[in-house]
């Protein structure tokens, strides 16, 4: 099994369970946003974790990233990987 | 034997962090009440600026620059911090220094900006913030160690307590040159690297890393909770409409009181005549009729700023994203929106922290439809007036009329949003991300600065647009004078009421008298000017009576019932308000917006007013 096959995009962790980012799939974002993620603190190696999902539907996702909470969208989070922490 | 003074230069410092860095906090610190509120020219970015002294007797002018997460701007705030920073901002001097603020709590996104700033080569000084809320969450800093790796001051500030600002400002004045520097002209390049350097630099100064947020997680384990949440915020929000009413009874009573004496005394001065008529029914009966509000505009302002200070605004747009997304916006929008129901200028102007113009540019033409305050004064002196004062369970009736107004224009701005995003600004939604701050205890400086900076604002109006549109009115409805013999009401003779009776037809169906059609003229000025104008229309139609009377009693015996709700209804969608148009004239660099948004709601609220007012006849109301 090569490492990739362990990653999951993020909106697949359970609320709690912390995970470090693995790949972030910048060719499915605007160049704006992507680097608003990296501004926000998004980057390969920093340990992320899910601590709400929003009512009515679970979206959006209360992300802490390092020190930061960043409020998302799921069909964003699709497009970052994880890997256990 | 003449001595030529050295021509004294002052020195120009900005505050630049990170949104949530509490910048504001240490700008209201430093600058106390010595601070000007102004708008840089061509853009619509608040330029705030103020006074310090530094200890070797120079003072230099501190300017807030909008918060902003880099130097490569995605809204015109954010551009306004980059052209400032790099000398080219129209109406701003060059810099002499930066104050970086950055947040000890999330030291490594914020020594990223700072790595930034330092590398454009101004002589710069790092305010390290919220110490206090680092220590609380066990975060320890080596400051000194800080200083050494970055290679410039950095002083540990506590903006909401007033700590370390002496220190603060002997380090400027350590740094400020004789001469400006040379203002830089470019950034430095690649945001990973920078990144990458800020979290090893983090890890090396922080001590202790401890366990950040571990209030504001508890706090958001209620506040963010899938059931409590929601149940939560429609408390917070009905809490605040109940506070609106109640609370500001007591202080408007004292206004009237003051206005009614100030007239009896003008009467008792004055021979009778026009100026007495002026005065008395022209000026104090307009801006008194406004003023009176006052009270109720600033507890709805109180409970706005103090909501943004604690960090609960960011929750709502949290809880309301997905809301928002059925009607294709998302949750930023809600904090403009939920803005717009103080006023929908500052609510359109904070629309520029949506980074998508089609999303700016929906919730720029829905705002109007949250009900501002400009239209409390029309509510309340018609829910005065028309619903009576009982209670129904443990909550007022008027009170809970107050709240379905503000239902039926939230309503009604869902259903525009979704119609508008799938016609006028069709197309892709953009993505959402937003950083949700740590809970924080607002200062009270923080709190009453923006209170006063607003309750300002809205005398300023009252002072001139309502002022000269009161006074023009009342000599609309003054001359000409009636006949000597004239058997009608004087109103009937004069240009006021010709403007009336050339309205009345277009009103008609809809339940509305001459009086209505000849206040809704001035109303056009702003909606509050509605109240005033109907203040003026009929202090002046029946001569016989005590003009100083107040309103709420006229209107009871004017007007039957289902006109009264009919003029609810038209005030909920009521385009009346030239600075709502004209700053969306300037928010949207064209003319064509402000029409169409003029158009669309004249459309909705003649449609609303006539349903109303024809289903309530139908109902035998």
């Amino acid at each position: 099994m090569t490492p990739a096959d362990l990653h999951r995009p993020i909106d697949t962790l359970a609320v709690g369970e912390i995970a470090l980012i693995a790949a972030i799939d910048r060719a499915g974002l605007e160049p704006d946003t992507a680097r608003r993620l990296c501004e926000l603190g998004f980057d390969e190696g920093v340990d992320v974790e899910i601590l709400h999902r929003a009512p009515f539907g679970g979206d959006p996702l209360a992300v802490r990233v390092g020190n930061m909470v960043v409020a998302l969208r799921r069909d964003m989070a699709r497009l970052i990987e994880v890997e256990a922490a | 034997m003449n001595v030529i003074a050295p021509i004294t230069r002052q020195p120009v410092v900005a505050l630049v962090g990170n949104p949530n860095a509490g910048k504001t906090s240490l700008f209201n610190a430093l600058t106390g009440s010595r601070q000007k509120v102004g708008n840089y020219p061509g853009v619509t970015v608040e330029r705030k600026a103020g006074r310090i002294a530094l200890p070797d007797g120079r003072t230099c002018e501190l300017i807030d620059l909008p918060g902003t997460y880099s130097l490569d701007p995605r809204s015109p705030d954010e551009a306004v911090t980059r052209d400032a920073i790099f000398g080219r901002m129209a109406g701003e001097k060059p810099l002499d220094a930066i104050v970086a603020v950055i947040d000890a709590t999330n030291l490594r996104n914020h020594l990223r900006f700072v790595l930034e700033l330092k590398a454009l080569g101004l002589p710069l000084v790092v305010a390290l913030n919220m110490v206090d809320l680092a220590a609380r969450d066990g975060i320890a800093i080596d400051a000194g160690r800080l200083a050494h790796q970055l290679g410039v001051p950095v002083i540990e500030t506590v903006a909401v307590r007033r700590r370390g600002l002496d220190a603060l400002n002997a380090a400027l004045s350590a740094i400020i040159g004789a001469a400006p520097p040379e203002p830089p002209n470019a950034a430095a390049g690649d945001l990973k690297a920078l990144q990458k350097q800020a979290r090893s630099l983090a890890a090396t100064v922080e001590t202790s890393t401890g366990a950040a947020r571990r209030w504001s997680q508890r706090i958001d384990k209620v506040a963010l909770h899938p059931v409590i949440g929601p149940l939560l915020l429609a408390a917070v929000l009905f809490f605040m409409f109940q506070a609106v009413f109640s609370w500001a009874e007591a202080p408007m009573g004292w206004i009237e009181a003051g206005i009614a004496a100030l007239q009896a005394e003008l009467a008792a001065a004055m021979p009778e005549g026009w100026l007495l008529s002026l005065l008395n029914d022209g000026v104090l009966a307009g801006v008194g009729a406004v003023v009176v509000f006052l009270p109720q505009i600033l507890i709805l302002f109180l409970f706005i700023i103090t909501l943004e200070q604690t960090g609960y605004m960011t929750r709502a747009a949290f809880l309301m994203d997905r809301l928002m997304a059925r009607v294709g916006l998302n949750g930023r929008a809600f904090i403009p929106l939920l803005s717009s129901f103080a006023c929908a200028v500052p609510g359109i102007m904070a629309t520029r922290t949506i980074d998508s113009p089609r999303d700016r540019l929906t919730t720029i033409l829905i705002a109007p439809l949250m009900t501002c305050s400009a239209r409390l004064p029309v509510y309340a002196v018609v829910i005065g007036a028309f619903i009576p004062a009982r209670d129904v369970g443990p909550f007022g009736l008027q009170g809970l009329v107050l709240f379905a107004l503000y239902i039926a224009g939230i309503l009604g701005a869902l259903v525009a949003a979704t119609a508008l995003r799938r016609t006028v600004t069709k197309g892709a939604a953009p993505p959402f991300l937003m950083e949700m701050p740590k809970y924080q205890t607002p200062a009270l400086r923080d709190v009453g600065l923006g209170l006063y900076g607003r309750a300002t604002a809205f005398l300023t109006r009252a002072g001139t647009i309502i002022l000269a549109s009161t006074i023009v009115l009342w000599g609309l409805a003054s001359w000409p004078q009636p006949p000597a013999n004239g058997k009608l009401p004087p109103i009937e003779y004069s240009l006021a009421g010709k403007i009336g009776a050339a309205l009345e037809p277009v009103f008609a169906p809809i339940g509305f008298n001459k009086e209505i059609a000849i206040a809704l003229v001035p109303g056009m000025a702003a909606r509050e000017v509605a109240v005033s104008a109907l203040g003026t229309v009929y202090a002046l139609n029946d001569v016989t009576e005590d003009n100083a009377g107040s309103l709420i009693e006229r209107l009871r015996g004017a007007w039957p019932l289902p006109t009264a709700l009919a003029f609810l209804a038209w005030f909920v969608f009521a385009p009346q308000c030239i600075s709502t148009l004209a700053i969306t004239r300037r928010e949207t660099a064209s003319w064509r917006w402000p029409i169409f948004m003029f158009c669309y709601l004249f459309a909705a609220a003649y449609v609303a007013a006539g349903i109303t007012y024809h289903a309530a006849v139908a109902a035998g109301l």
